[in-house]
């Protein structure tokens, strides 16, 4: 990533955005095969231990679900209206979205924490003599839930690096109204967190 | 300027995303609307039916790809039929056991 021609006044600038968003997406296609895989996984496991996952599913906390699908929903409206800031030259509005995306990943991580300190306050993580005394199933629900959302809140974490990392740049006006696809590619692995917890949500928090 | 070489560029106005925003969290309201009416075995097709539609509206929307490049929405289809072959296979052998 040597590029030293971000500023506008160049005439001719040797980059390619559509390639650089097209790395992007297949980035993110081998994303949703990773996530898509234990989908499949969660799907059959629940198939074969019915009761058991519904037994287990009755133990996660619906609120605190609730709260984080609504921060991370509106957390992605901020980053996608980041990119129209910028495009329209407003460098000041553009900040303050990313600044309040980060935030909200950062409200979401708290909660995360929260919720799953108290999985551990009440024995129900792997290995934990009160879980395993429930059997496999609940055993099998309670590994592919701290699995996935684990994996999930690690994609957050790198979200928010990717954030802070166009961010600097945006400051220092590396990233600008006519060359914002880096910020673009930040937006849509974002997007792609979102995506994910959009069925990891009703998956472990609402199917009953 | 360097714009030459470029496809027009599509600005996405604030009230899109503040719209879709809405909607997305109306649809969140109504899947946990949905379990408390208990439904049985229909809150797991009701559940996954509305993701879907939300994911729908975060691809097209705030991914850009109803504005972008077609390119980029056709491979995101060609993925999602591969995904959904695999889910079907999947079944298809546990199903039949």
């Amino acid at each position: 990533m040597s590029d030293h021609s971000a500023s506008p006044a160049h005439a001719h600038v040797h980059r390619d955005d559509t390639g650089s968003k097209l790395g992007m997406w297949f980035f993110i296609f081998t994303e949703i095969l990773l996530f898509g895989a234990l989908f499949i996984v969660y799907s059959v496991y629940r198939f074969k231990n019915q009761d058991a996952f519904h037994a287990a599913a009755l133990n996660l906390d619906t609120v605190i679900g609730t709260i984080n699908t609504v921060i991370l929903l509106v957390s992605s409206a901020t980053i996608a209206m980041a990119i129209s800031a910028l495009q329209q030259k407003n460098k000041r509005l553009a900040i303050i979205l990313m600044i309040a995306t980060l935030a909200l990943a950062g409200g979401f991580l708290v909660n995360k924490y929260f919720e799953w300190g108290a999985k551990f306050h009440h024995g129900l993580y792997p290995g934990a003599e009160h879980l395993v005394s429930l059997g496999p199933g609940q055993n099998q629900f309670f590994f592919l839930y701290f699995f996935m959302t684990g994996l999930h809140a690690f994609h957050v974490i790198v979200g928010m690096g990717f954030i802070i990392f166009v961010m600097r740049q945006v400051m220092r006006d590396q990233l600008t109204f006519d060359n914002y696809t880096r910020l673009e590619n930040a937006g849509l692995y974002w997007h792609l967190v979102d995506l994910i917890w959009i069925y990891l949500f009703p998956l472990f928090y609402l199917i009953h | 300027m360097s714009h030459d070489s470029h496809e027009e560029i599509h600005v996405t106005p604030y009230s899109t995303y503040v719209i879709i925003l809405s909607i997305l969290l109306v649809l969140t309201a109504i899947t946990v609307g949905v379990i408390l009416l208990d439904l049985g075995v229909f809150s797991v097709t009701v559940a996954l039916v509305v993701a879907t539609i939300k994911a729908a509206l975060v691809l097209l929307y705030f991914m850009h790809l109803k504005f972008d490049n077609k390119l980029f929405i056709s491979l995101v289809a060609i993925v999602f039929a591969i995904y959904t072959t695999v889910i079907a296979i999947t079944f298809i052998d546990y199903l039949a056991r």
